[in-house]
């Protein structure tokens, strides 16, 4: 008797329906004041073919409370940054703080209209180029836009830019001849598709077998004259720091090409080198990697893109700028420069986004830097990348690490030796979870069988490196003396492997009503009475 | 730690950058600042956002909705927002369900098959939507109505430059404030869709139906672009009205407007084209012990596998402002998004009788509107709105000529649930009053 007793929940683990399973007729869980204006008949004011027909049929109807259950048993099923280490590779998921958060819900600025007039949203204008300011230093780039939503927008808009650069250096003729951009064959999956969004073809350029971008390999790519530039993620996806970068950059640039870099991985540099001072032409940042703001289960990101002096025509409008008043005695007005939104560019790109950007990633990035200064910038990266080379040196002794360099911020290992015993990187994966670990990024980079790409962040002590250095040399002995363990992991969450195969065969992308058996049921009742 | 990793310093872990690339000095950012300092910082910041204190009564694709608590309260679970993109389904499954069913609502609320995952916001959304028709249609010409929001047909001119798509604009009609089908001249077999906003840019609704018909007649797609999400509460649905893709801004369903973004753009579209559509989506899966869950779906379309060939190069979208719509819809439910709905139209109804009744001012379009209008001054827009502001402490609208330099006497009006009318009535009062002083 006891086994049938359906549970509400347990303390490990929560069951939850669909809120739709859950709804009930009637149920509200909202409050409104009553209508405080004359009621106009809804016919009148909007013709009846116009209005929904289904009143919105199908929409829960729930209380206030079932939300929160609903809501709080569900989060319970998810591993986040606050629970624990969390070292995908080339995601940065380093402590979202909550000061951050709570910046982020002032309500001067929560409550701010976009399209508000420039006089009366100075503050948020100033926090804009506070931080365009402050991006700009960090870079080594002095021309930044912070409209892209996320890194990948952050990248289209920075190809749109070196192709319109092109277009206006040589005229739309020769530049026609120019769409050839250049991306290692370890990059993100995002580049080439930016690249194909700007009207690119992709050719891709090996890594050698240190892991590093191939310069004869580049210079023969080169060699055809129609590059009109390279993306290069730097640390490369491999956590490793193009150490020829200067040459990389001098040999595209004598190609006639500009050097767009895919600032994924700043957070191993800021601090300590700027890409602008590498001979960078254009890059891309990740506000909620490098600077904190939370990856919030898929987004918000923000994807500032920042350029060369020569590039800054180009830039997304509209452009936040200071107002220069040359010959303007008045020193109050000279003490607060009157920020505005400039359009006049007539060189740009255009605009990627309605309005000015995720603003509030903004407010949270600039308080991350000022809480940091420069001093625990600096700290924060050689804390990120010491992590890194500690578990890289834990991990020796029982993982095959493909590359002998030293990593910075992120490093890579394979499952080959685990391989031999059927035991796979998936695998490997999924016990992890079962110490208490998200994985770490699997599978990517493309080009490394088996990959394993392990980001600690500066988010994490001694203590917790060395629980995750153990779980995985546990995982090692198991897959040699249990590998079934191993294999039919993790055995401790609420659903097992789920079969994503047949997911995709046949896609069920929507919750939908049982219509045919309440059809049978409503027939059946009918004919009873 | 350094010397278990036999490295002698710090610096020495920098070694492969080299010498001459390595900054010298610290970087030029102030030293750092304590909590509570930051917080007085950003709150004397604050004070100079006079407009975010201001009786509002500005649209125009950003819109002041009650938000309940619980939406922050729950979004507040460091649970959903120190997560990342649920790679991995076992400890994902918070995230996933909810992406479910935020799919879930945004076919139920825009009457379509299939949803995705969130885009970055309405404009983007709508600029995918175009390079979406293009792959369905293997067609390269779209035609916009001239009566979307001006910033939206800027990002679609921007995403669609380099894509070898011809953008081509249907003027609205100068007296209904919409787009009529006949105004599609350009419309041929050569063409992939034709894009409209309903509620237009103008508050105007659109006759969809009439035109999904113009455009199946040649074989192209319907796009309804909607940026006043609220709408879907109370106008029937783009998808029975025939839209082929719709996309919206869900910012309007418990978001901040927070200075325009983060927001959520909303992308929906019929089943038949489940493989073209761009972003992510999330899908029903089980394990071996019939246990049911959700994983991330039909991969092969995105970048990471696809790379130059996939639908999109989107990876990160909107997970958590998604979170906040559905927390939003689960909380409001069926009928508190009907009933807010209401309370809009029938509040920006009685708006626009009371200013109808000013001298001098009039309501230019004839078509039936949701909870913006446009209103025609008898003086510049412009300088009448900043003595309202100024003088009054409210936000009147927005002015035209900021898009249209041929509209300088008209404004854009919008009036949600939040606005009492005892603030309608200031508005109206004001509009008066200040119509004097320019």
């Amino acid at each position: 008797m006891a086994s049938n007793i359906t549970k509400v929940t347990n303390h490990i683990s929560p069951n939850e329906a669909l809120i739709f399973e859950r709804s009930q007729p009637g149920r509200a869980g909202f409050s409104l004041p009553a209508l405080d204006v004359d009621e106009s008949s809804i016919d009148e004011i909007i013709p009846r073919e116009m209005q929904r027909e289904d009143a919105l049929e199908g929409m829960p109807e729930v209380t206030e409370v079932d939300v929160v259950r609903h809501f709080t048993r569900m989060s319970t099923w998810n591993y986040s940054i606050d629970q624990g280490m969390y070292p995908l590779g080339s995601c940065t998921m380093k402590y979202n703080s909550r000061l951050n958060e709570k910046v982020a819900r002032i309500a001067d600025f929560a409550n701010l209209h976009p399209l508000a007039s420039e006089s009366a949203a100075q503050g948020a204008l100033q926090v804009i180029y506070e931080l365009q300011q402050h991006l700009a230093e960090i870079t080594g780039l002095p021309g930044v836009s912070l409209q892209p939503a996320a890194g990948a927008h952050g990248e289209m808009t920075g190809i749109m830019i070196i192709r319109a650069y092109i277009d206006a250096r040589d005229g739309k003729e020769a530049s026609a001849q120019r769409r050839t951009m250049l991306i290692p064959d370890s990059a993100h999956g995002t580049n080439p598709a930016s690249a194909h969004l700007s009207g690119f073809t992709v050719k891709t350029i090996k890594s050698t077998a240190e892991g590093l971008t191939d310069l004869d390999h580049l210079r023969e790519l080169c060699a055809h004259g129609n590059v009109a530039g390279l993306m290069l993620t730097n640390p490369n996806t491999l956590g490793l720091f193009e150490r020829n970068i200067q040459e990389i950059c001098r040999i595209v640039h004598d190609a006639g090409g500009l050097v767009y870099m895919d600032g994924a991985n700043m957070n191993a540099l800021v601090g300590i080198a700027r890409p602008g001072d590498m001979g960078v032409d254009v890059i891309h940042l990740n506000l909620h990697k490098t600077f904190s703001t939370p990856h919030g289960g898929g987004g918000p990101g923000s994807g500032p893109c920042c350029c060369t002096k020569e590039l800054e025509p180009f830039l997304p409008v509209p452009r936040v700028v200071a107002s220069t008043s040359v010959g303007d005695s008045d020193s109050e007005h000279r003490l607060k420069p009157m920020l505005r939104l400039d359009y006049d560019y007539p060189q740009s790109i255009g605009r990627v986004k309605a309005f000015l950007g995720n603003y509030g990633m903004m407010l949270r990035a600039l308080a991350y830097i000022l809480t940091h200064g420069y001093d625990g910038l600096l700290e924060a990266t050689q804390a990120a990348v010491l992590n890194a080379r500690y578990i890289a040196h834990g991990l020796l002794t029982d993982y095959d690490k493909p590359f002998d360099s030293d990593p910075m911020h992120e490093v890579v290992f394979t499952d080959k030796r685990q391989a031999r015993k059927g035991v796979h990187t998936l695998d490997i994966a999924k016990r992890l979870i079962d110490y208490g670990f998200h994985p770490m990024t699997i599978y990517f980079p493309l080009i490394v069988s088996g990959a394993m790409l392990i980001e600690p962040t500066e988010s994490v002590g001694r203590q917790e490196l060395d629980q995750f250095i153990e779980a995985m040399r546990s995982i090692a002995k198991e897959a040699v003396e249990d590998p079934e363990l191993v294999l039919n992991a993790p055995h401790s969450t609420r659903v097992g492997r789920l079969d994503e195969a047949a997911a995709a065969r046949k896609p069920v992308l929507r919750w939908k009503p049982a219509a045919t058996e309440s059809a049978e049921s409503r027939s059946t009742a009918s004919h009873s009475s | 730690m350094l010397e278990e990793i036999g490295a002698a310093s710090i610096e020495n872990l920098f070694d492969s950058i080299p010498q001459e690339l390595r900054l010298r000095d610290h970087l030029n950012v102030p030293a750092a600042m304590p909590e509570l300092e930051l917080l007085k910082r950003f709150d004397e910041m604050g004070t100079r956002n006079q407009a975010a204190r201001r009786i509002s009564f500005l649209g125009g694709g950003a819109y002041s909705h009650y938000i309940p608590t619980v939406v922050d309260s729950l979004l507040s679970r460091s649970e959903f927002f120190t997560a990342y993109t649920p790679y991995q389904p076992e400890i994902s499954q918070g995230t996933l369900q909810s992406i479910f069913e935020f799919q879930t609502l945004v076919c139920q609320l825009t009457g379509m098959d299939i949803a995705n995952a969130s885009m970055y916001d309405g404009s983007t959304a709508m600029a995918e939507a175009v390079l979406m028709a293009e792959r369905v249609t293997k067609r390269t010409k779209v035609i916009a109505s001239s009566a979307i929001h001006p910033q939206y047909l800027e990002v679609a001119h921007t995403y669609v430059q380099h894509a070898g798509i011809d953008l081509e604009h249907a003027v609205y009609c100068a007296e209904s404030g919409t787009t009529l089908p006949e105004s599609l001249s350009g419309l041929d077999d050569q063409t992939a869709a034709v894009v409209v906003q309903s509620p237009n840019f103008f508050g105007c609704i659109e006759d969809l139906a009439a035109l999904a018909e113009k455009a199946h007649s040649v074989g192209a797609l319907l796009i309804v672009t909607v940026t006043e999400a609220m709408s879907f509460g109370l106008l029937k649905s783009p998808g029975a009205c025939g839209a082929d893709i719709v996309v919206a801004e869900g910012q309007s369903f418990g978001v901040p407007l927070s200075f325009g973004g983060p927001y959520v753009g909303l992308f929906a579209t019929r089943d038949k084209y489940a493989r073209q559509i761009p972003g992510r989506l999330v899908g029903e899966a089980y394990d071996k012990n019939g246990r049911r869950g959700f994983v991330l779906t039909l991969a092969t379309r995105e970048q990471h596998i696809r790379r130059e060939k996939a639908t999109s190069n989107i990876c990160t979208n909107e997970g958590l402002i998604a979170l906040a719509a559905t927390i939003y819809l689960e909380t409001m439910g069926r009928r508190g998004v009907q009933e807010a709905a209401r309370q809009c139209a029938q509040k920006a109804h009685y708006a626009s009788r009371e200013i109808e009744k000013l001298e001098g001012f009039s309501i230019p379009f004839s078509a039936p509107f949701f909870n913006e209008f446009v209103v025609h001054a008898p003086v510049d827009a412009a300088s009448l709105l900043e003595k309202l502001a100024s003088g009054k402490g409210i936000d009147g609208g927005i002015a035209l000529s900021r898009f249209d330099t041929a509209r300088a006497n008209d404004f854009l009006v919008c009036v949600t649930e939040t606005n009492t009318k005892e603030q309608i009535d200031a508005l109206v009062a004001g509009l008066s009053s200040s119509t004097k002083l320019v």
